[in-house]
C-alpha cells in the first residue's frame, strides 16, 4: 500500500535524545499475510534485489523513503498494542529489504519486542543476512524468509543477485533454532520447475526450524506500480498459477514432512 | 406436536393455572411466574453451550422444498418490484385470511396476507405513500379507501404536515434534515414477542387491565392529566390488539390464550406475536428482539424429553427463519432508493454475556446462524451477534466462519451495551440498543453534517439552490478559509439545526402516537417504558475531513456570481479520518460531542431522552447526491461514506487502522449506535480457511477491546460483485452488509452497486 500521510511526529520524545533514523516507505496493519494474526508492519525503503515479480517496486530505492525516527515508528505502533493484545498478532519489520538498514531495523525490533511487548517478525530475502547481528536476531521471534528459487541461475534471473547468502543465512537461523516461515513465490514458467521446487523443499526440510512454508501464487496486482515508475514489467504475459499448480507445489513440500499452505 | 390441531377458540382464565402447570413443567425459578419477567425466566432456565458447531444439522428435504417454492418467485418479484398487493384491504391484525407457503408442509404458520410475498396496505401512516405505491406497481387505488383516509380518518402523515413549521419544511426540502419518518412508519419498536410464548395472551391481557385500572384516579396520579388519559387510551388499544392477536392465531387453528407447551409452540406463539406487528405496522425497521436463547429453553426441554431430534429442532428454526425472510412492505421506489433493496430490519440479537458471567450462547444461537447455510445467505433476518472477547471460542469461530462464507452477520459490542442496558437488550434496526420490552425509541433519521458545514461557509444559504435555509449568520468572505472562523459559523448553524431537527421529531412522534400507534408492539412492553429521542448524524467523515483540510492544508473558496461558494481547491496534504491520526479524529469526536450537546438542550415529546446515532443506512448515496462540492475535495453528488466509516480510499493503512479511528467516537455521546462497515477480501484475513476464521475472530476481539461499537463484516472478492452486476441471475442470494444491515446485492440500484464496488476493499496487497 502506498502512504499518503506523513507519520506523526513526537517532538517531546525527539527532544530528549537523538534517536536512530531510517528510511521508511510506509506502515500498515495487516491480518494473516505478514506473519500470524494482525500485525503492525513497517516497510523499510531500499532493496538490493530487483525481483521480476516484485509487487512493491516503489520500495526499492532507499532514498525514496521518508526519513523517520524509531521513536515515530514506535509511537505509531504503540497505538495498536491494545488491539493486538486482544486479537493476537504482533509486529513485522518488512521492506524493501529491512537488513539494508540493519541498525535501524535492529532498534525497531528491540523496542517493538521489549518496550511494546509485541511478538516480532523479520520479513527478509536473506540476501543481507550477514548484516543481521546475533543481538538483532535475539529480538526476532519469527523470520519470514523468502527463498525465491533453488536453481542458482533462476535465482539470479529473478532477483539479479546470487542465492548463496540466503542459504547461509537460513543455516545460521537453523543453528540458532530461530522459527522460520519459508516463503516461495510460484511463478509459472519461471520458478515452478519440479526440480526447483524439490530443491527448496529438500533444503527446507533439512533445516529443522521451518514451521511452515507459504507457497504464494504469483500475481500481477503490482503491475501498475511498475508503470508509474516507468519500468517495464517483464512478467506481463505470465499467468498466475492455477489451483492445481499450487497444490502440486505444496505437495512437494508436504512430501518432505513440511507444512505447506 | 400435532399440526393444525383443533382447539377451542377461547379458554377461560380460570383454566390457566393447570395450563401453566403443564406448559411450565420442569422450568425453574419463581420471579418470572409472578410478574412478567422474561429475562428472569431465561436466566433461571437456559443452558449455556460452550462447544463448537459439530452438532448442527443440515436442511431436511422438506425445508429445501419449502424454501425453493419461495425463492422460485423471487425473480418475478425482483422484476416487477412487488409480487402482488392486497390493494383493497387496509391491513389490521385480523384483516387477512390465513395464508400459507404450503399448507401441508409449513411447520410454523402465518403470513402477513393470504399469500406469500403479497404485500398489505397500511394507510394509517399516510395515504399518499399507499396510493403512490399502488399506482407505481399498477394496482387500482380504491376511491372508497381514498375517501376514508383523506376525509374521515386522519393519517400520521397528514397530522405531521399540519404541525410542521415553514422552517422545518425548508430544511427537509433542502436535504439538510433527511429521511424523517413523517410519511412512513417510524418502526424501531421491538415488542417482547417472547411474552406471548411464555405467558399466553390471556395473562398478558389481565396484566394490562390491572395496569390500566391503576390509572383510574386522575387526582392520585403523579402524571400530567393528558399523559394519564393518553396512557389509558393506549392501554385500551393494547388490550384490544392482544385480543385480535389471539383471534388471528385462532384463524390458523392455534389457541394462544395460554403459554406455549413445546418448542414448536414457543416458536409459533412468538412468531404470531411478531406477525401481528408486521400486519399492522409498516415500520422502517421491524426488529424481532433477542429470541434464540429464549427459544432454546423450550427446544432443549423437548430434546431432553426425547420429543425432538437435532434435525427436527433445526427444521423448526429453519421454517421460522423462512417466514422472517419473506416479511414484505409496500413502499415507493423513492423509499427503496433511500433505503436500498426493500429492507425490513427483522433484526435478531444473538449471544452476548450474561451479567452473571455466563455466556448467553446456546445451541439455538448456533441454529439461527446455521440457517445461513441451510437456506443460503440472506439479508433478513438481520443476524446481529453481541460480541465480547469473553464469548466461548467455539461460538466465535463459528460466527467468523459464517461471516467469511456468507457476509450476512453484523457484530455489536456486548461490552459497551451490557453495562448500560443490561443483558436482555436487543438491537432495533441496525445499531440501536434497547432492553426488550422496557425501552422504545422515537426514530429520528438524521441530519446532514457535511451540508451544514457548507451552510456555515455560505451564511445559511443552500449551496445548490442558493435559497436561505439556515440562519443568515453572514457568509465567509475570505478567499482562503480560516479554521477558527469556519468553526464559529459552523457552531451557529449547528445550533439552528439541532433546534429545527428536534422540533420536527417532536411533531412527528406526537402524530405517530396519535394516528399510527403501535398497539401490539406496545402491548408487549411494560406500561412505563423508557423512551429515547433517537437523533442521528450523516456525513461525519466528510465534515471532519473538510475541517482537517481547512486546518492543515490550504483551502480556497470559489464563488459564483451571487457570492455563493460552490467549489474549493485544496493545496497541500491534510490528515484524513480513518488513519488513527488524532489530529483529525479529534475533530470527528468533537463534532459528535458538540451536536449531542446541542440536541440535548431541546425539550422532547413525552420527556424522551436524547440520543444520537452515526449511521446512514445506504442513504449515504442519496445524501451525497444532495450535497455540493465540499472542502475536503469531494465532488458534488459523490456519495458519502456509510455510517461512521472514513471516506473511501482515504484510509490508507488497512481496515484495522481505519476501524480504530471510528472506535474513538464516544459511545456515551452516540448511544443510538455508531456504524462501521468493513469489506475485506478473503486474502486479507489469512491464507488458509482455519487461519481466516481465527484471524477474523481476533479482529473482532481487538475492535471490541478497543471500544469499537459495531462492525459489519463483508468478506468478498470485487470480481464477484462485478459479475453480479452483469449477471444478477447467477447471484440471486448474494448478500452484503452495508451500514447496519444487509442487502441483497442484486436488488440495489446501479448507483448503489457502484458505490459498494468503489468502496475501500481491504486486501492483502
Amino acid at each position: 500500500m502506498t502512504v499518503l500521510l506523513p507519520l506523526p511526529t513526537t517532538p517531546a520524545a525527539a527532544a530528549t535524545h537523538r534517536p536512530s533514523e531510517g528510511s521508511v516507505h510506509s506502515w500498515d496493519l495487516s491480518t494473516g499475510v505478514d506473519g500470524p494474526g494482525t500485525r503492525f508492519v513497517t516497510f523499510l525503503s531500499g532493496c538490493p534485489l530487483t525481483c521480476l515479480y516484485c509487487h512493491n517496486p516503489d520500495t526499492w530505492r532507499m532514498r525514496a523513503g521518508k526519513r523517520t525516527s524509531a521513536d515515530e515508528v514506535i509511537a505509531e505502533a504503540r497505538k495498536y498494542t491494545r488491539f493486538i493484545a486482544a486479537s493476537g498478532g504482533g509486529a513485522t519489520v518488512s521492506g524493501g529489504e529491512p537488513l539494508l538498514q540493519p541498525v535501524f531495523a535492529g532498534e525497531l525490533l528491540h523496542r517493538l519486542k521489549h518496550e511494546l511487548a509485541l511478538h516480532t517478525a523479520l520479513d527478509t530475502s536473506g540476501f543481507l543476512g550477514a548484516r543481521a547481528t546475533d543481538a538483532l536476531l535475539r529480538d526476532v521471534d519469527l523470520v519470514l524468509l523468502d527463498i525465491k528459487s533453488w536453481d542458482r541461475e533462476t535465482y539470479r534471473k529473478v532477483t539479479g543477485r546470487p542465492l548463496q547468502p540466503t542459504l547461509d543465512f537460513a543455516r545460521r537461523l537453523a543453528d540458532l533454532g530461530k522459527e522460520v516461515h519459508l516463503r516461495f513465490v510460484l511463478v509459472p514458467g519461471l520458478t515452478d520447475a519440479r526440480e526447483n521446487v524439490e530443491g527448496v523443499a529438500a533444503f527446507a526440510a533439512g533445516l529443522g526450524n521451518v514451521a511452515r512454508v507459504d507457497v504464494l501464487p504469483f500475481h500481477k496486482l503490482g503491475e501498475g506500480k511498475w508503470e508509474v515508475l516507468g519500468k517495464e514489467f517483464a512478467l506481463h504475459d505470465t499467468p498466475s498459477p492455477t489451483a492445481e499448480q499450487l497444490a502440486r507445489a505444496r505437495a512437494v513440500f508436504e512430501a518432505r514432512g513440511l507444512i505447506a499452505v | 406436536m400435532t399440526r393444525r390441531k383443533k382447539v377451542p377458540a377461547m379458554t377461560a382464565p380460570a383454566a390457566q393455572t393447570t395450563k401453566n402447570g403443564e406448559a411450565w413443567e420442569g422450568f425453574k425459578g419463581g420471579l418470572w411466574r409472578d410478574a412478567i419477567d422474561v429475562r428472569d425466566f431465561i436466566q433461571q432456565n437456559y443452558t449455556p453451550y460452550e462447544g463448537g458447531d459439530e452438532f448442527l444439522a443440515g436442511p431436511t428435504p422438506r425445508t429445501t422444498a419449502v424454501w425453493k417454492a419461495v425463492t422460485d418467485t423471487f425473480p418475478e418479484e425482483r422484476a416487477k418490484g412487488v409480487l402482488d398487493v392486497a390493494y383493497d384491504i387496509p391491513s389490521t391484525i385480523t384483516a387477512h385470511a390465513p395464508g400459507y407457503i404450503d399448507r401441508d408442509k409449513d411447520l410454523i404458520v402465518g403470513l402477513q396476507t393470504d399469500a406469500p410475498l403479497k404485500r398489505a396496505i397500511m394507510p394509517n401512516g399516510g395515504w399518499r405513500m399507499v396510493a403512490g405505491a399502488l399506482e407505481t406497481y399498477g394496482y387500482p387505488v380504491s376511491e372508497e379507501l381514498e375517501k376514508v383516509f383523506t376525509q374521515y380518518r386522519k393519517t400520521h402523515n397528514a397530522g405531521v404536515f399540519d404541525a410542521y413549521t415553514p422552517e422545518i419544511r425548508a430544511a427537509r426540502k433542502a436535504g439538510v434534515v433527511t429521511g424523517l419518518p413523517d410519511a412512513y412508519g417510524r418502526g424501531r419498536i421491538i415488542g417482547d414477542y417472547r411474552r406471548v410464548a411464555l405467558y399466553g395472551v390471556d395473562r398478558l391481557i389481565a396484566v394490562k387491565k390491572e395496569e390500566k385500572e391503576e390509572l383510574n384516579s386522575l387526582s392520585a396520579s403523579p402524571r400530567p392529566l393528558e399523559e394519564t388519559i393518553r396512557l389509558r387510551e393506549e392501554l385500551a388499544e393494547q388490550i384490544r390488539a392482544l385480543a385480535e392477536l389471539k383471534a388471528m392465531a385462532a384463524s390458523y387453528g392455534h389457541d394462544i390464550s395460554g403459554p406455549a407447551r413445546t418448542g414448536r409452540e414457543a416458536i409459533q406463539w412468538l412468531y404470531f406475536a411478531y406477525l401481528a406487528a408486521v400486519k399492522e405496522q409498516n415500520g422502517a425497521a421491524m426488529s424481532l428482539g433477542r429470541t434464540s436463547t429464549f427459544v432454546d429453553v423450550y427446544l432443549q426441554r423437548d430434546i431432553e424429553a426425547g420429543l425432538l431430534t437435532e434435525e427436527r429442532a433445526q427444521e423448526l428454526v429453519d421454517d421460522f427463519i423462512i417466514k422472517l425472510r419473506i416479511v414484505r412492505f409496500l413502499r415507493t421506489p423513492e423509499y427503496d432508493e433511500l433505503f436500498s433493496g426493500d429492507p425490513t430490519w427483522v433484526t435478531e440479537s444473538i449471544a452476548g454475556m450474561g451479567e452473571d458471567g455466563r455466556p448467553l450462547v446456546t445451541r439455538t444461537s448456533f441454529r439461527y446462524l446455521q440457517t445461513l447455510y441451510n437456506l443460503g445467505p440472506a439479508p433478513e433476518p438481520n443476524m446481529t451477534v453481541f460480541w465480547s472477547p469473553r464469548l466461548p471460542q467455539g461460538f466465535k469461530e463459528f460466527c467468523a466462519r459464517v461471516s467469511i462464507d456468507t457476509s450476512s452477520v453484523q457484530y455489536e459490542s456486548d461490552e459497551l451495551m451490557r453495562p448500560r442496558f443490561g443483558d436482555d437488550t436487543a438491537i432495533a434496526c441496525c445499531v440501536s440498543a434497547m432492553p426488550v420490552g422496557k425501552q422504545m425509541q422515537y426514530f429520528g433519521a438524521r441530519v446532514n453534517l457535511a451540508k451544514t458545514l457548507l451552510y456555515a461557509i455560505n451564511g445559511g444559504r443552500d449551496e445548490k439552490s442558493g435559497a436561505q435555509v439556515g440562519p443568515a449568520s453572514g457568509a465567509i468572505t475570505s478567499e482562503v478559509l480560516d479554521y477558527d472562523e469556519v468553526m464559529a459559523k459552523f457552531d451557529t448553524q449547528l445550533e439552528w439545526l439541532a433546534d429545527t431537527y428536534v422540533h420536527a421529531l417532536n411533531v412527528i412522534h406526537y402524530m405517530h402516537d396519535k394516528y399510527a400507534y403501535e398497539r401490539i408492539e406496545m402491548a408487549l412492553h411494560d406500561r412505563d417504558v423508557r423512551r429515547t429521542m433517537a437523533c442521528g448524524i450523516a456525513g461525519l467523515s466528510v465534515a471532519a475531513d473538510s475541517l482537517a483540510a481547512i486546518k492543515y492544508a490550504r483551502v480556497t473558496a470559489h464563488r459564483d456570481g451571487t457570492g455563493l461558494v460552490t467549489d474549493y481547491t485544496v493545496e497541500g496534504e491534510y490528515p484524513a479520518y480513518g488513519n488513527n491520526d488524532d489530529r483529525v479524529d479529534s475533530i470527528a469526536v468533537r463534532l459528535v460531542e458538540e451536536f449531542m450537546r446541542k440536541v440535548r438542550r431541546h425539550p422532547t415529546y413525552r420527556g424522551a431522552e436524547h440520543t444520537q446515532s452515526v449511521l446512514t443506512i445506504t442513504s449515504n448515496v442519496v445524501y451525497g447526491k444532495k450535497t455540493g462540492n465540499t472542502p475536503d475535495g469531494r465532488r458534488a453528488g459523490e456519495p458519502f461514506s456509510p455510517g461512521a466509516n472514513p471516506m473511501n480510499g482515504r484510509d490508507t493503512h488497512g481496515y484495522v487502522t481505519s476501524a480504530l479511528s471510528v472506535a474513538k467516537l464516544p459511545y456515551e455521546e452516540a448511544e443510538d449506535g455508531i456504524s462501521l462497515t468493513n469489506t475485506v477480501t478473503p486474502d486479507g484475513l489469512g491464507r488458509t480457511p482455519e487461519e481466516r476464521i481465527k484471524n477474523l475472530a481476533g479482529v473482532l476481539d481487538g475492535y471490541m477491546a478497543s471500544d469499537g461499537f459495531h462492525m459489519n463484516v463483508n468478506v468478498l472478492d470485487r470480481e464477484v460483485l462485478r459479475d453480479a452486476m452483469e449477471h444478477p441471475e447467477n447471484h440471486p442470494q448474494l448478500t452484503i452488509r452495508v451500514s447496519g444491515y444487509a442487502v441483497n446485492f442484486v436488488r440495489l440500484t446501479r448507483d448503489q452497486q457502484l458505490d459498494v464496488l468503489n468502496r475501500t476493499f481491504h486486501g492483502s496487497l
